[in-house]
């Protein structure tokens, strides 16, 4: 196991560095100068040099790649080139909306969608089994940002016992007032996702199910309850913990979409209104923060997972298909 | 192989019929539109009638023209972007099928990474470093893809590799490019097909979504995300314009579900009659 841990860290930080590169690639090597977010049409040839020289971008290549680097380990990632503000600090006071949000809608998800997703598999021939899944497909159609424009309609507008979005000004010192801006943004992505979450428990479930080891068990004597709990609980568990961590990234970015819906002042719409006013140094911080997060949440799943389920192969990650 | 007659499913069937009907509305959309995309006539918000059947927008612009030129949208981002995303995916795919030991394990990974990356973030990241344009989304949509494809082809590919037939192949002397042709690729593309009709409806909501942020096709054309989003603000005066986009998307993503679902039944017989 601690074998396994230093292979995987390793592998972390390894993907981390990668990470950084494609980065780097994709925003500093693509044709289009992040300078030109300075300038107005018809900017000088001095004017332009200036921009560059501000932004770092008449540097060559290699140094703007080191200094690139330097920033990421400093955690240090310049100021933004609209307002300003250091990148840093701004994304992690933006993290006090996106974490919470992310969280509390992924676990609401899971407790939604694993009893339900249990109940698809165990009562397949009912009609509510049957009903649950076709739900739980149509649920993978709906693009999340429509469930929130329509629980926007009903509950804020229609029925105004929820606000449409925003978020206090004072932030979370304002308890009351910004759990209730969070809940209808955490009711949109858990009903989302849940409904994908559904599709992966049934099927682990019936897997279970149908599996010798239950029925030897209920042959030995066992009650149904007993028999799932400790054979069926840990066999279905090991392959809806990979998705999960999937699942968890997908929520992170599924908040993106989010935020932009309720107006939530978060990481997603710090990097929606980063990338059409081009501020590069904000994209890449938000960019990075962001592929950090999703890479450790793929360490976290593979880790759980390995703990509940010894016999995994020598696979470094452990996502199933 | 016995032949098996290929009969058509009640999902293919539906599928289809939702598919369809949104292609033939793409393609009527090149020929005739109720009104020019530019048209302002309508009047602000009106509600459904005879002369413009879905109402018309804040601009008085006709709701169901607009809508028609989603579909188009729509489709062509899903069609090319699964073009991308099959070329390059297969490709990668096959050729990583073919590694052996610590090259085989680092690609292994290297794939499991792209895949845990969401298509969303890079689709982002790709329109940030190229401004948003249709080709910046339907790139950054094939690429995505492409982690995937390849993914799924690596596995499919080790599979038929470990088979006795290519082992008989090539002690017979057929060289590796004619026994990609000959053996893998007939063996893997019926899963790969259902995999990428499943990338087409996802591709649909990736596209939307970015479209949603306005990070996607640059206005006046009308994806159905710009739509939804314009429509968000007027929602409680007409509450169609954020609903009629919605249920197009949705009939397209359950559509090539659908047609996946089919196509599964008739690539793996033994699913026909099971669950």
């Amino acid at each position: 196991m601690l074998k396994y841990l230093v292979r995987r860290l390793i592998f972390l930080f390894i993907s981390i560095f990668l990470a950084s590169i494609s980065l780097f690639v994709l925003l500093r090597l693509l044709p289009g100068d992040p300078a030109n977010a300075l300038l107005s049409v018809g900017a000088t040839p001095e004017q332009i040099a200036a921009a560059r020289h501000s932004v770092g971008t008449d540097l060559p290549m290699p140094t703007q790649f080191g200094k690139w680097l330097g920033q990421l380990f400093t955690l240090h990632f310049g100021n933004s080139l609209i307002g300003g503000y250091p990148v840093g600090p701004e994304i992690f006071s933006r993290l006090s909306i996106t974490v919470p949000l992310t969280l509390s809608a992924f676990l609401l998800a899971v407790l939604i969608a694993i009893p339900l997703g249990f109940v698809a598999a165990y009562k397949a021939r009912t009609w509510y089994g049957a009903s649950l899944n076709a739900v739980s497909q149509l649920g993978i159609a709906i693009p999340v940002f429509w469930v929130g424009v329509l629980l926007i309609f009903g509950f804020a507008l229609r029925l105004m016992i929820l606000p449409a979005g925003g978020f206090p000004i004072d932030g979370w010192s304002n308890f009351g007032e910004a759990v209730k801006s969070l809940i209808l943004p955490v009711c949109t992505i858990s009903l989302v996702m849940s409904a994908s979450l559904i599709r992966y428990v049934r099927s682990a479930t019936l897997d279970v199910l149908g599996s010798d080891y239950i029925r030897t068990s209920r042959a030995l004597g066992s009650s149904f309850i007993t028999a799932m709990w400790r054979h069926g609980l840990r066999n279905a568990a090991a392959p809806v913990i990979s998705i999960l961590g999937i699942e968890l990234a997908t929520t992170f970015v599924g908040a993106v979409v989010v935020e932009s819906v309720f107006d939530l002042p978060g990481l997603g719409s710090l990097l929606v209104k980063a990338i059409s006013q081009r501020d590069y140094p904000v994209v890449q911080g938000v960019l990075f923060a962001s592929t950090v997060a999703v890479l450790f949440i793929g360490f976290l799943a593979d880790l759980t997972q390995r703990i509940l389920d010894p016999r995994l192969s020598k696979s470094l990650t452990g996502v199933s298909l | 192989m016995k032949s098996t007659k290929a009969r058509a499913s009640v999902p293919l069937i539906v599928g289809l019929t939702f598919v369809g009907i949104l292609a033939v509305t793409a393609l009527i959309s090149y020929f005739w539109l109720p009104y020019k995309l530019q048209d302002m006539s309508g009047g602000r918000l009106s509600s459904p009638s005879l002369t413009h059947l879905l109402g018309t927008d804040k601009l008085g612009r006709d709701l169901l023209s607009r809508i028609m030129l989603g579909a188009r949208i729509a489709l062509t981002v899903g069609f090319t972007s699964v073009c991308i995303g099959a070329i390059v995916g297969v490709t990668f795919g096959v050729l990583a099928g073919f590694a052996q030991r610590w090259l085989d394990e680092s690609l292994a990974s290297v794939l499991d990474i792209l895949i845990a990356f969401p298509t969303l973030l890079l689709a982002m990241l790709i329109v940030a470093g190229r401004g948003s344009s249709l080709a910046s989304v339907i790139v950054a949509i094939g690429l995505g893809m492409s982690a995937i494809v390849a993914r799924l082809t690596r596995l499919l590919v080790k599979r038929v590799l470990n088979q006795d037939f290519i082992t008989a192949s090539r002690a017979s002397g057929t060289t590796w490019p004619r026994i990609v042709a000959i053996h893998i690729l007939p063996n893997i593309w019926p899963t790969l097909l259902v995999n990428l009709a499943l990338q087409f409806g996802l591709a649909g909501l990736t596209e939307a979504s970015l479209s949603y942020l306005g990070l996607g096709t640059p206005p006046p054309n009308a994806s159905w995300g710009s739509l939804l989003q314009e429509a968000q603000a007027t929602v409680l005066v007409a509450p169609l314009a954020a609903i009629a986009p919605g249920v197009c998307l949705i009939a397209l993503v359950i559509g090539v579900n659908l047609i996946a679902d089919g196509l599964r039944g008739i690539g793996d017989p033994t699913l026909r009659s099971g669950k």
